[in-house]
């Protein structure tokens, strides 16, 4: 299905997804270095790159809209080679992590930041399944139905951060 | 003299914090309608409409706008005929802060130590408090909940005196380009020049507090800000790094006097949630 994905496709996504950014992609690093179990098996899943603010009573989560990707640059490849097929985030992302993409047939999408209403319309159940003392850094499992994106990196190499600006400069 | 309360210092920030983490001001909304008119690309145009939507739901469900709710920026400017009693007036901004932060299930996204020890406070706090004491026996509080994504794109830099203009913009042009995608575009980009190193970089900060898109008063300084606005538009990065005609909403300048030879200049880029409110006790 992913071969489908095009760069500048808007895509919805529905099912299950994890929510995960900084510092549990540190210590995921950390656990593959040691031959650790990591929380949950990242071979064919997404993950969604966020931290959402407290959830108020009668909602299943806060806002929880994108954060920036480029800071979790330096931890993707290493998860695209464990299997990980897709990430979601905002902002471009550097050379390693384009090309690991493109190795491995994994894509990038990108969430609309500062959307985070919007988008946390689309997120129906939300639990907690590792690093519950990060508050709102743990890793949570989400489940979606229609969460919007667009494809940012297809698995062809294509880049719409590169694109939109040579279509559009002047 | 007059007096004002910490206890009515608190209540004011608490609720500073609330409201400008839910609500996005009439400026600004108004501001990205018309960028939805104007911007060229599909994909520019589907991202803008997604964040209109977005400020009305926010507004309506009361939830933060953006899940990033900043550390809080706090302006206050305190009248030198105002007394404050029954507490220390950053102590009293700072429980504000806390209250606002817990009771409006906003983010807390401070930790204690930048390197070592990396815990969070838990509550948001410390707020960054600036003061300035003006004439009059008012206080005016203004917080402004600043998000790191756009923050981290931000950066002061000592030009020589001689460089002028010129370089002036390619610093700005260098910064926005370089960041492209990544602070949430369309962008507000507050610029500082002149003071020293750490006045220009508060300038920078001031200048987002403007109303967007509301033009210097003095016309050198109006006619640059124009000029980047138009140039920043061409780099083609649009909204959200996506490709498109709208990649700034509006630059804000301020400037102040400076040492001979001296040209500091600092960008504090925003995102297009450029959230901010003002109350006057």
């Amino acid at each position: 299905m992913l071969s489908e994905l095009k760069a500048g496709d808007k895509v919805f996504i529905s099912g299950t997804i994890y929510a995960m950014r900084d510092e549990a992609h540190k210590r995921f690093l950390y656990m593959m270095i040691k031959n650790e179990k990591l929380p949950f098996n990242v071979r064919g899943q997404i993950i969604y790159y966020t931290g959402p603010t407290p959830e108020p009573e009668g909602r299943v989560i806060g806002s929880a809209g994108p954060t920036s990707s480029y800071r979790l640059d330096p931890y993707t490849p290493q998860l695209i080679e464990k299997g990980l097929k897709a990430t979601i985030g905002k902002g471009q992302r550097d050379r390693a992590v384009i090309e690991s993409m493109k190795k491995h047939k994994a894509v990038y999408l990108v969430a609309v930041g500062g959307a985070a209403v919007v988008l946390t319309s689309a997120i129906k159940k939300s639990t907690v399944i590792a690093f519950e003392e990060l508050g709102h850094e743990a890793v949570r499992i989400l489940e979606v139905e229609n969460f919007p994106c667009i494809v940012a990196n297809d698995i062809y190499g294509n880049d719409i951060f590169v694109r939109g600006i040579e279509q559009w400069r002047r | 003299m007059r007096e004002i309360k910490t206890e009515e210092i608190i209540k004011a920030v608490k609720n500073l914090c609330i409201e400008a983490n839910y609500s996005t001001t009439t400026d600004l909304k108004d501001r990205i309608k018309k960028a939805f008119e104007e911007e060229q690309s599909d994909i520019g145009k589907e991202v803008l409409s997604v964040i209109i939507k977005n400020q009305e739901m926010a507004k309506k469900e009361k939830m933060p706008v953006c899940q990033d709710t900043g550390i809080a920026v706090v302006f206050a400017e305190i009248g030198q005929d105002l007394h404050i009693t029954g507490g220390i007036f950053s102590e009293a901004v700072n429980e504000g802060v806390r209250q606002g932060y817990t009771e409006g299930y906003l983010r807390k996204s401070v930790i204690s130590d930048p390197v070592f020890k990396r815990l969070n406070t838990n509550d948001n706090t410390p707020a960054i408090i600036h003061t300035d004491i003006v004439p009059g026996n008012k206080l005016s509080l203004t917080v402004m909940p600043k998000g790191s994504g756009a923050e981290n794109m931000s950066e002061v830099r000592m030009l020589r005196a001689s460089d002028g203009l010129k370089e002036i913009k390619n610093f700005v042009l260098e910064k926005v380009r370089g960041s492209g995608g990544r602070p949430c575009p369309p962008i507000i980009v507050g610029v500082g020049v002149g003071g020293n190193l750490e006045r220009c970089a508060i300038l920078s900060k001031k200048a987002l507090l403007r109303e967007t898109g509301k033009p210097n008063k003095d016309p050198n300084w109006a006619q640059l800000e124009k000029e980047l606005l138009k140039d920043i538009n061409r780099l083609g990065i649009g909204p959200m790094g996506l490709g498109g005609t709208i990649t700034a909403l509006s630059v804000h300048i301020m400037i102040e006097p400076c040492h001979i030879a001296s040209l500091p200049v600092a960008v504090n880029i925003q995102c297009h949630a450029n959230r901010h409110k003002t109350i006057i006790l």
